[in-house]
């Protein structure tokens, strides 16, 4: 069995780095859907993808949250993207490949994947 | 239907988050010698009247207004009662005084479908409903003398207070909790003699 012993540690380590992080200019948010239709679909991989990505790169300006169902459900497993002055931008149909690639493309150098875009006349 | 048991507790216990519980309790134990899996989901959310309790294993009903069925709790029957097993709902109004579900899966039923990833699911709701606390039992017996070690509970006021302000998104806590799920349930299957469920 795994020990508090351990967490104790990792605080140690852990919180000596939250001091030195800038919490200005924050926080694009990545919204998986995750009611019954999405997770259905398939949503907890994508949602899983985009948390190891962005944990894995220690990225804490990026929050990866989830949501309920927001009545596309045909759509799902969706993710939508908001960035602080920009439109926000919905993704359909994802698993976690096309996560990687919203990662890379999207969420590091600001290339929107128009592939996996919703069609405009679908949005609600 | 979903396709693996953890998957329904995961949408299951989303409507616990909605309900406003501050506490949830998740109980899943495996009994060889009874030939059940029982998965208990219990919280301290706002609860249901009774009209809406009568109602809530009906697929075409839901208090959403996003869309005009409710599949959740009746998926998470269907797969208990499609084994042989039962389902139960025990819900009243008020706050604090919450509402429990238990689904009771016949282990050997060829209509059951794998547990599949609990460390997962669990993971996720930590995770993402940090102000919850989260208590989860997980237990396994074998056929014969249930051994000592063969549960284990994770209670997120246990990390919490060890964890101070370190939040569980943290890359290495969040390591830290996943690793811990993992572990500790090979551990208990393997000493219930399990080796896959």
């Amino acid at each position: 069995m795994k020990s508090l012993e351990e967490l104790k540690a990792i605080r140690e380590k852990v919180q000596s780095q939250m001091n030195l992080r800038d919490e200005s200019g924050t926080d694009t948010r990545v919204v998986v859907g995750m009611a019954t239709c999405g997770i259905a679909a398939g949503a907890r991989p994508v949602l899983n993808k985009f948390v190891e990505l962005v944990q894995g790169r220690n990225l804490t300006e990026i929050q990866v949250t989830q949501t309920g169902c927001i009545g596309m459900c045909r759509y799902e497993p969706i993710v939508e993207i908001h960035e602080p002055g920009k439109p926000s931008v919905t993704y359909i149909h994802m698993d976690a490949e096309k996560a990687e690639k919203v990662f890379n493309d999207h969420l590091l150098h600001g290339n929107v994947v128009t592939e996996y875009l919703i069609p405009a006349k679908m949005q609600a | 239907m979903m396709p693996e048991i953890s998957l329904n507790v995961l949408d299951v216990a989303q409507n616990c988050v909605r309900a406003g519980a501050t506490k949830v309790r998740i109980d899943v134990d495996i009994n060889r010698a009874q030939n059940t899996l029982t998965i208990s989901i219990a919280d301290n959310g706002c609860g249901m009247d009774e009209d809406t309790l009568a109602k809530v294993t009906d697929p075409f009903y839901t208090t959403r207004t996003t869309r005009k069925v409710g599949l959740g709790v009746s998926f998470f029957k269907q797969a208990a009662e499609l084994t042989g097993g039962s389902f139960a709902i025990d819900s009243k109004t008020g706050e604090g005084s919450g509402t429990t579900v238990t689904a009771r899966f016949l282990l050997d039923s060829i209509d059951r479908m794998p547990l599949g990833d609990m460390p997962g699911t669990m993971h996720t709701l930590i995770t993402m409903h940090e102000r919850i606390r989260w208590q989860y039992h997980f237990s396994a017996y074998a056929e014969d003398k249930p051994k000592d070690d063969s549960s284990f509970l994770l209670d997120t006021k246990e990390l919490k207070d060890v964890l101070g302000d370190v939040p569980f998104t943290e890359p290495e806590v969040s390591a830290y909790i996943m690793d811990s799920l993992k572990e500790n349930s090979a551990e208990v299957l393997r000493n219930a003699g399990i080796e896959s469920i």
